[in-house]
């Protein structure tokens, strides 16, 4: 029997989180180092994953399953392909950079950490599962515990409010889905929650057309799709730092990530009778979010419009139901997440020196925290699509993609771009350079640069999104081989 | 030796990005130490480049040293690297003028290090767009141009002066500058990269190559979804994204507007680079793009076009004429000739093929070469001065020849070369674009004729404008006033970072068939 | 089917025989010993049931083939079984929630009518006959009666225990002038025979006697409209009591719904599915929106038990004629979970309680960093309540939606989903105070909150079984689905 890699890379959160709770509270340092060594740990065991997943073969690799409620058919069945093997890596990723990050939380940083890791757990969960009723369990999981960071670490003003909107619209997109789940997998008849036997279930249009919305929008609700995206700026905005960078990052590519595997690989005849729909909405997302986001005086709600405008060309690229615009989502869930998290990473450094985040009062940040402020450019860079870096890499393809299907389209979300870099060079020139205000260059109040483990957690993202971006080719066979597989269900060009 | 000779395109490419990384890892506060460190850095691509011009077959028609590699292999395209003779010119332009840009830039002492690397990738950014054989390479390079350029005018630009940015909110001139330079571009490359996309779509593959064979005779939009408009149509379109994109980028009136406030908050080495060779970016483009994948709309557009470059030409001496901050009146001396460029490209288009249009665009080409090489000297010049006065306001200025000769002397001789004085290089490069349209519009009702004897309007003013700034800044009764104040000689360094230019500007006065040989082929080689 | 009587048949009922000796042997004790030394009565009751449990568990496993035992009175089947093993369970951890407690804790009869309410339910889980129903759902709420106002010192027990008396004699009277009918039309009073009877009856009298049935049985499981008093009771009555009540009591009366809907009316099947429907709807919607209002945890609580009762009736109302689907096992499964879940919450209200004295919602601010404990314990039971993975909840709730998909319910599931959503609403509030908000001009750590030796045992069982039900639920569920199997 071969390592049970997967497995490994999904339960070592939760045994990380369960150790860490069994610690005395008062053992901060600990905790963190705990945290920090298994954050590490993940990394290493999913970059290896990434590394070790043989092209050639493709398909599902890593395989495990163990029959777990036999009478439903039901199984923990675990594997991945393309698509998903670069988000086990952002996952990972992230989570290193969000423990690295997170290092001076003070208040009660075991439960913290030991729920965060929950949600890691989740997360990965949901990447990895071949089993519906195991993806939805996993999802789930991923939902919970951000209810709770959010609400006790958050940003005070808000957090209540945002995170009891975005546990309710999750949770309500998430059943929608599970109803949408269980109608399938009795049509079916197969006796079996196992995805790949459900593919070749053959469903009839008809149904296929019922219950596409259904799986789709369930989960398309965490992916931000217009008009489901509210929770999604205001949950960005008023949760900690690590946990925005994780909700960003990674929680809003599960929901992408999910309504493609169940809703459109499950249901492709569906997902061609209702793609103009998605394409639409999404081509609302992008515009809209970009427009939005350029109005906005607080520097995070900035970001997380952006996110918005950013998980639509996501959502674009999968209506397109064509190689280079499906391959483009894919690239754009790994390029999305790393320079979303690297924002969040930055906007919490600034605010936790700054101690507001109003654009208009900020200023001149580059002098005194220089490597945030090259590594914001950067992520800046990577949000405008900038050639060179992984955001180009990730949009231009989904733009190709709906060249394919309809050009205008592409025409007019490409408005989306120049109204990104506009509030980009915006947020850039306001915060990071002109004069600084007088009480943050002096006195009590002066703001200092960043530590360390801030530094390395920006260089590992930043390197990244140079990497991707300057030779595409490390992600993008990955993805387009997930892709293939996804084409010959859709059976689209 | 032989891994240099076969890499030689990729080591051009990205010596500057490894010298750009070795500055990283220096302290910050050695100014010396990087300074010279990127000046070294710099001299490497320059010294390969002069490999690459002595083993250039001057030959052989079409690409050499090319290199192929897989980049994007899901978008079918690929890190694919050549030079013809007019990438050639650019290349040499380009390692040539980053040394001098960086030597000039020895007085900064804001941020070196951060300086000198924007300058570096900047470098890559512009050798990128002429090497590129593949689209989308071509149009990443195009674009990665664009930040570090940015950077260095917003942070390193002129410190003085508001501008209004939209009514009521006020910026830093800079600020102000930056942000209209990067917007145009982006907006202009928005629709080439739309049409990128869409030939990418239609033909599969970004192969320049390919590209050139397959695209200007297609026939359907294979691929891509339905537009409801006739292919001339969408054809035509694209072939105005591509156009207007390179005409913000030369500047072609009336996209010009960004040019003067970018140059006039522009560092002087920003300034430099930025006349020197990103201005070239444009008129590369419609050499490398435009004429080959879009010969019939090209011709059929070249009245247009032309017209366009003439109000370009015209316009930008009556502008210049008409300033009196030093650094603008050179500034839109850039509009006036890089007109006669895109005269020349336009006129090429139209008589594609002929004698006329392969005189034009040899024209054409050698004025981008030396233009990058006057306009470079000259933004210097104003910057010496600027250095040591504080003001480029031409009436603060005025009988300073007596006090720097040396520095009147290197003025007026960089004024004529630019002013196309023959003898120098601008005279040739102006005279075969002047020849070459005339040829083309002579004979016929094509209206190049007309545009060509209006030109000689704006190259009157040429000589106008120029001979106003020297005047203003040298001539009449001896400056009392500076006198006192007790102004600079130029110095060795900025001596030393003249004569490279000095020197060209003389040679290809005199004997320009040097490199109209390696130009030639390859223009020949274009239709 | 009958069986004639022989030495085996009371292995089939050894468990009620072990509580009645329990109960006899606490009574005995309870007189003998000090005042001082009856808090042992508590640990022996719990030792007790277990030792019943194990008996139970390991001995007295049913044959294969149900049988009616006792000329009838008795089914001894797997359904049976699995319910009274419930019981068991739920009465010993309710008496580890009791033990501590001021007013309970050292009270012999309290153990002694718990032991015969059990005694109660396990004959309702297994009564095969109309009359012996009727006796064992008087056996099991005659001693609540009491229980529910044990406290006399304290008007609200008081009032709580007088309630639950008056709504459960009504709705017990209606219900007895129902099965009369029954037995009218029939002459029948076992509930295997009726059916075959019942089936050549106009449907009016079938449905209006199965009326009457049913308000006595919804009153057992607090269905709306039969449902008021629930809320009061739960609030006035002790807090362990409460947890007893709105678990193994309504898992009872959810046992005898099942059974007597299924042997007795099979003829009227999708008459009472949409009947049961309708109540199902009503109930999880009233339950939930009047959840809502709550600022005491105990009449949250109550209302969340409604709500529940609501969701399990979905699983009711998803079974077809075959009974080879998922509908009744889905059921069993839930009042398993639900059985462990609840009682972890009112154990920790218990809890928390015994030392801070209030159950308003207000006390528990704060509460995470006076105990970390005791506000994880809260977060698995109320996350699991509102149906989270990877809690038993979460699979619970899957299973009865499933189920109502499956049996083509599809409205009813989508009903039954926008009610989880209400009910994850204030859920999360409880939570919000235990973990967010913290008290006035106090530093919480420095009033940390004991947690005594039965409670953290209760309660860890608790948890471990919760988290064993959503993550390792094959055997579960192999459980459920064979007792269901033995109800057709």
């Amino acid at each position: 029997m071969q390592f049970p890699i997967l497995s490994v890379i999904v339960f070592l959160p939760i045994a990380a989180g369960l150790l860490i709770l069994l610690m005395p509270a008062g053992r901060k340092t600990e905790i963190r180092v705990t945290a920090l060594a298994a954050s590490v740990a993940a990394v290493l065991l999913s970059a290896w994953a990434y590394l070790s997943y043989d092209l050639a073969a493709g398909g599902y690799q890593f395989i495990e399953k163990v029959p777990w409620l036999p009478f439903l058919g039901i199984s923990y069945h675990l594997g991945a392909d393309g698509m998903s093997i670069p988000l086990v890596l952002l996952t990972g990723v992230v989570m290193l950079t969000g423990v690295l990050i997170s290092w001076g939380v003070d208040d009660r940083p075991r439960e913290f950490f030991a729920f965060l890791f929950i949600l890691a757990t989740g997360v990965f969960g949901v990447f990895v599962s071949l089993d519906l009723f195991l993806l939805f369990f996993f999802y789930e999981i991923a939902v919970f515990p951000m209810y709770l960071l959010i609400s006790i670490w958050g940003w005070k003003v808000t957090r209540e409010y945002a995170a009891m909107k975005l546990t309710l619209y999750l949770f309500i997109g998430s059943v929608f889905a599970l109803v949408g789940a269980l109608a399938m997998y009795f049509q079916s008849g197969l006796n079996t929650f196992d995805m790949l036997e459900l593919e070749k279930a053959g469903f009839s249009a008809g149904f296929q057309q019922l219950w596409f919305p259904f799986v789709f929008f369930g989960f398309a609700v965490l992916g931000g799709i217009f008009p489901f995206h509210n929770w999604s700026p205001d949950g960005h905005v008023a949760a900690p730092t690590a946990v925005s960078m994780f909700h960003a990052g990674v929680l809003m590519k599960l929901g992408a990530f999910a309504a493609l595997r169940v809703g459109i690989m499950l249901l492709p005849e569906g997902a061609q009778y209702w793609k103009w729909l998605i394409l639409g909405l999404a081509t609302v997302n992008v515009v809209y979010g970009a427009f939005i986001a350029m109005v906005q005086t607080d520097f995070k709600y900035v970001i997380g419009f952006s996110s918005v405008s950013h998980m639509g060309l996501v959502m674009l690229g999968f209506s397109t139901l064509t190689k280079e615009g499906m391959v483009g989502a894919g690239m754009q869930m790994f390029s999305h997440g790393v320079m979303t998290a690297l924002f969040f990473a930055v906007v919490g450094m600034v605010y936790d020196r700054a101690h507001t985040r109003q654009i208009p009062e900020l200023g001149g940040f580059s002098r005194v925290m220089p490597w945030p402020a090259v590594a914001f450019v950067l992520g800046g860079l990577v949000s405008m699509g900038m050639p060179g870096l992984s955001g180009f890499a990730a949009e231009f393809p989904i733009f190709m993609g709906v060249w394919r299907v309809q050009p205008w389209v592409a025409i007019f979300s490409a408005i989306a771009i120049v109204i990104t870099a506009a509030y980009i060079i915006r947020v850039i020139g306001r915060v990071f350079f002109g004069p600084m205000p007088e009480h943050f260059a002096h006195g009590d109040h002066a703001v200092g640069d960043v530590n360390v483990l801030d530094k390395v957690a920006i260089v590992v993202i930043c390197v990244l999104m140079v990497a991707i971006g300057v030779y595409p080719q490390i992600m993008a066979p990955l993805v387009e081989s997930g892709v293939q597989n996804i084409l010959r269900l859709v059976g689209g060009a | 030796m032989d891994f240099i000779l076969n890499n030689l395109l990729s080591l051009i490419l990205f010596v500057p990005v490894l010298a750009a990384a070795v500055l990283l890892v220096l302290p910050n506060e050695e100014k010396t130490l990087l300074r010279w460190a990127a000046l070294i850095g710099s001299l490497f691509p320059l010294a390969l480049s002069l490999t690459l011009w002595a083993n250039f077959d001057n030959s052989l028609p079409g690409f050499q040293f090319e290199v192929w590699h897989t980049w994007y292999a899901a978008l079918n395209s690929s890190y694919h690297l050549g030079v013809d003779g007019i990438s050639l010119t650019m290349v040499l332009l380009t390692t040539l003028l980053t040394p001098i840009a960086i030597l000039a830039s020895f007085g900064i002492t804001d941020r070196v290090k951060a300086y000198m690397i924007l300058f570096l990738l900047l470098e890559t950014g512009m050798l990128g767009v002429f090497l590129s054989l593949d689209l989308l390479l071509f149009f990443v390079f195009w674009e990665i141009g664009l930040v570090p350029m940015y950077f260095l005018i917003n942070q390193w630009g002129s410190e003085k002066g508001e501008r209004e940015l939209w009514p009521g909110v006020k910026v830093a001139a800079r600020t102000y500058a930056s942000f209209k330079f990067m917007i145009y571009t982006m907006a202009g490359s928005l629709g080439l990269l739309l049409a990128i996309q869409m030939i990418g779509v239609t033909v599969g593959s970004y192969d320049l190559p390919v590209l050139f064979n397959l695209w200007p005779t297609i026939a359907e939009l294979k691929g891509v979804g339905p537009m409801g408009l006739p292919i001339e149509t969408v054809k035509s379109i694209a072939f105005w994204a591509f156009a207007i994109a390179f005409a913000i980028k030369v500047p072609v009136w009336p996209f010009h507007t960004w040019l003067p406030d970018a140059h006039t908050e522009a560092p002087t080495a920003g300034s430099m680079i930025l006349a020197g060779v990103l201005l070239k970016l444009g008129a590369y483009g419609f050499l490398r793009l435009v004429l080959p994948l879009y010969p019939v709309e090209a011709q059929r557009y070249s009245g247009p076009l032309a017209f366009l470059a003439m109000m370009a030409i015209i316009f930008g001496a009556f502008a210049a004429f008409g300033q009196n901050d030093f650094k603008r009146l050179v500034a839109y001396s850039s509009v006036n000739h890089m007109g006669f460029v895109v005269l020349g490209i336009a006129a090429a288009a139209y008589a594609a093929g002929g004698n006329d249009a392969a005189i034009a665009l040899n024209g054409a080409v050698l004025q981008m070469f030396n233009h990058g090489l006057s306009a470079a000297g000259m933004f210097f010049l104003v910057g010496v001065i600027y250095e040591r006065t504080h003001t480029r306001d031409l009436n603060d200025f005025g009988g300073l020849f007596p006090l720097v000769p040396v520095y009147g002397g290197i003025l007026v001789f960089t004024s004529m070369a630019s002013l196309g004085l023959p003898g120098l290089n601008g005279f040739i490069s102006e005279f075969l674009v002047v020849r070459g349209v005339w040829g083309v519009g002579v004979n016929n009702w094509s209206g190049f004729a007309l545009f060509t004897a209006l030109s000689m309007i704006g190259l009157l003013f040429t000589g106008a404008y120029i001979l106003k700034g020297v005047k203003k800044v040298l001539h009449g009764p001896i400056n009392h006033h500076w006198e006192e104040h007790g102004l600079k000689e130029i110095g060795v360094r900025e001596i030393l970072v003249m004569t490279p230019l000095i020197v060209l500007i003389v040679w290809i006065g005199v004997w320009p068939a040097w490199i109209l040989d390696v130009i030639n082929k390859a223009v020949m080689a274009l239709f | 089917m009958f069986v004639p009587f022989d030495s085996t048949m009371l292995l089939a009922i050894l468990p009620e025989i072990l509580l009645v000796v329990l109960a006899g042997v606490v009574l005995a004790l309870d007189a003998a010993w000090q005042p001082e030394k009856r808090r042992w009565l508590g640990w022996l009751t719990v030792v007790g049931l277990a030792v019943a449990f194990i008996l139970t568990a390991t001995v007295s496993q049913p044959e294969s083939e149900p049988r009616l035992l006792f000329g009838g009175m008795l089914r001894d089947d797997w359904l049976s079984f699995a319910f009274r093993l419930v019981f068991l369970f739920g009465a010993a951890i309710t008496t580890l929630f009791a033990m501590d407690h001021e007013a309970l804790g050292r009270k012999g009869e309290f153990y002694v009518l718990l032991l015969v309410s059990t005694l109660g339910m396990n004959l309702m889980a297994s009564a095969g006959d109309l009359i012996m129903l009727y006796l064992a759902i008087e056996t099991t709420s005659i001693p609540l009666y009491i229980l529910a106002g044990f406290i006399t010192t304290d008007d609200k027990s008081t009032e709580a225990g007088f309630k639950y008396l008056l709504f459960g004699a009504m709705t017990s009277a209606v219900m007895l002038y129902g099965f009369s009918l029954l037995y009218g039309f029939s002459g029948e009073t076992n509930l295997y025979l009726l059916a075959g009877k019942l089936g050549e009856l106009p449907m009016p009298a079938l449905l209006g006697s199965l009326l009457l049935v049913l308000v006595g049985f919804s009153f057992k499981v607090s269905a709306v409209p039969f449902h008021f008093w629930a809320p009061d009771v739960y609030e006035g009555a002790p807090t362990p009591v409460a947890g007893f009540l709105s678990t193994a009591s309504k898992a009872a009366g959810f046992a005898v719904l099942m059974r007597v809907l299924l042997a007795a009316f099979p003829a009227a099947l999708p008459s009472w599915q949409g009947l049961i429907a309708l109540l199902a709807v009503v109930t999880m919607t009233v339950g939930n929106l009047l959840a809502l209002a709550q600022t005491n945890v105990k009449r949250l609580l109550a209302f969340s038990s409604i709500a529940h009762a609501g969701y399990i009736l979905i699983g009711v109302v998803a079974v077809n004629a075959a009974g080879m689907n998922l509908g009744m096992a889905s059921v069993v499964f839930y009042l398993i979970a639900y059985l462990l879940t609840n009682l972890a919450a009112f154990g920790a209200v218990a809890t928390f309680g015994r030392v801070s004295g209030s159950d308003e919602m207000d006390a528990y601010k704060g509460l995470s960093r006076r105990s970390p404990a005791l506000a994880l314990v809260m977060l698995v039971a109320f996350l699991s309540l509102s149906g989270m993975p990877p809690f038993g909840g979460f699979i619970a709730k899957v299973f009865v939606f499933a189920a109502a998909v499956e049996a083509n319910w599809i409205w009813l599931a989508v009903i039954g989903v926008l009610n989880s959503i209400i009910g994850l609403y204030y859920y999360l509030t409880l939570l919000k105070y235990v973990y967010l908000y913290r008290q006035d001009n106090l530093e919480e750590e420095q009033k940390p909150l004991p947690i005594s030796r039965p409670y953290a045992l209760a309660l860890v069982l608790l948890v471990i079984g919760i988290i064993l039900l959503g993550t390792a639920f094959n055997p579960w569920f192999e459980w459920s689905r064979t007792a269901a199997a033995s109800l057709f």
